[in-house]
């Protein structure tokens, strides 16, 4: 029999009134500004609007604010208000290309056209805490300017794919699958893919590729290239007959160079693996390219070790942090009526376990 | 599948226009706005200005089979003017007001007015999108890795 309880309301608004208290802190200290948010937390909310497949700095900057800095419920109030919002249509695949990199860097190749360019990154730093950060500062110095290179920055694996050296990327249908309207469903090519990858988890996306890099399915990957900078999103108007780009956004892109032997079906050549994400995550991207070469291993004929980043479904059901966070606490909420139960049926067993030694022990 | 010819000449202007204006910060394309025409003209609203968001798609290895990356937020608003010129407005974001400026903006500019804007709006956005464009390139160009390489003294 199945038990309705009402009940709590009151005990609900007080606790939410806590919360809001709470989440504001000590007054004696200054507010927050979502302006401060989006511009000094700039990787938090490049990570929610990765995760929440949303991008918009600013509300998700708001986000990560109401949720008092847990990235994940803020990914949560972005995927819910994303649900909200009429779709307009979808852009022209962006030209990561004309990227106006920030950083861009080959771990294949030294003298690349271009070159090597770090951009802002943590590399290379020394992980000491920085004390003069917790002092009033005075703005950083502007750091040094040099003329920038004319031109596009070519793609590195364009070098080897003009020498045949390297897997083409075979070409899908103009339309890709969207699992944000249709439910997820096997078998999953590999837009389908890339598009989980793109909003799963971080934390899980970098074990997935960690475990192949320790031998759970390896795949031998350099980092060919790895971008990150602003790309322009264009999309056709239908009432004005053309194109125009809507906006530009910052992608973070890392593209892998895996040996290979050849199979079967395949000639020795490199093969690829591929990450890009909104925002500045390299961290993200790497990782996000490393499995998806691992998720290859059927279409270039390679074995499958039972490796758990070579199971489809199962990095692709476990890579949504929203998901997995909704099945997991739903466990927290009254379950009074399942367990009882589970309760009267273990006194019962119990209980004639109990006569049964009773009568053993009398015998 | 469109009537507008591409690359005609005006079509091209006015894509680039329309550009400009779509990736501009709200604010400052508000206030040049308001400085170019402190009253909007008088205009029907044939779309009042509407949130919404255009899926992002990318391309496996950046080349191949396109991917559905995930969506930005853009706001949308179309109107007619009295002497009949439509226009039709796209920001990113989400600011009502700047959509409508831009759909206000496009009607004047096909009803003479190009000239006049191109130099009191879009002039000082192009300019200034530059401006952050080549101080970015200027910071990542001062991080470009001169390598040097070690001679063995045998």
């Amino acid at each position: 029999m199945y038990v309705a309880v009402k009940g709590g309301e009151r005990a609900i608004d007080n606790a939410h009134a806590w919360l809001a208290e709470d989440r504001r802190g000590d007054l004696g200290v200054a507010e927050l500004s979502i302006a401060q948010i989006r511009e000094q937390l700039a990787l938090a909310v490049g990570r929610v609007m990765a995760e929440g497949s949303l991008y918009d700095p600013d509300l998700a900057a708001l986000a990560i604010k109401q949720a008092r800095g847990d990235l994940i419920e803020a990914v949560f109030l972005i995927r819910a208000y994303r649900t909200t919002l009429p779709r307009f249509g979808a852009s022209h695949p962006v030209d990561t290309a004309a990227m106006a990199c920030d950083r861009r860097i080959s771990a294949t190749f030294k003298d690349l056209p271009g070159g090597q360019i770090l951009g802002p990154t943590f590399d290379y730093t020394h992980r000491l805490l920085d004390f003069t950060l917790a002092a009033e500062g005075l703005a950083p110095p502007a750091p040094p300017m040099a003329p920038p290179a004319e031109g596009d920055l070519p793609h590195v694996t364009g070098f080897l794919a003009r020498e045949d050296l390297i897997q083409s990327n075979p070409d899908g249908p103009d339309t890709p699958r969207d699992l944000t309207r249709e439910p997820l469903d096997f078998p999953a090519d590999r837009p389908l893919r890339l598009q989980a990858l793109a909003r799963g988890d971080e934390g899980f996306v970098l074990s997935m590729a960690y475990s192949t890099q320790r031998g759970y399915g390896k795949n031998h990957p350099f980092v060919g290239e790895l971008r990150i900078g602003s790309v322009p999103v264009e999309m056709d108007i239908p009432e004005l007959g053309f194109a125009i780009e809507l906006g530009e956004m910052v992608l973070t892109e890392c593209e892998t160079v895996n040996q290979f032997t050849g199979s079967k079906t395949e000639p020795p050549q490199f093969t690829r693996g591929y990450g890009l994400v909104f925002g500045q995550s390299e961290r993200k991207a790497i990782s996000m390219a490393l499995v998806d070469r691992a998720l290859r291993w059927e279409e270039l004929g390679e074995d499958n070790e039972g490796a758990p980043a070579q199971d489809v479904e199962f990095v692709l059901y476990h890579a949504d942090n929203v998901q997995a966070t909704g099945f997991l606490e739903h466990i927290k909420l009254p379950h009074y009526v399942d367990f009882q139960s589970e309760l009267e049926l273990i006194r019962r067993l119990r209980a004639e376990a109990m006569q049964a030694t009773r009568q053993e022990a009398a015998e | 599948m469109y009537v507008t010819d591409p690359k005609d000449p005006e079509t091209l202007v006015r894509k680039a226009r329309l550009s400009t204006l779509a990736r501009a910060p709200a604010d400052r394309l508000c206030a040049l706005w308001a400085a170019y025409q402190p009253t909007p003209p008088a205009h029907d609203t044939l779309r009042a200005p509407e949130v919404g968001t255009v899926m992002v798609r990318g391309r496996a290895g950046a080349v191949g089979a396109p991917f559905n990356l995930g969506e930005v937020t853009v706001t949308r608003c179309s109107v007619r003017l009295a002497s009949g010129a439509v226009g039709h407005g796209h920001v990113q974001g989400r600011s009502r007001d700047a959509a409508r400026a831009v759909a206000l903006i496009d009607a004047l500019c096909q009803d003479g007015q190009g000239a006049a804007i191109d130099a009191a709006i879009l002039a000082p956005l192009k300019a200034e999108a530059e401006a952050h464009r080549n101080a970015r390139a200027a910071r990542a160009a001062a991080t470009k890795v001169e390598f040097f390489t070690m001679v063995r003294g045998d």
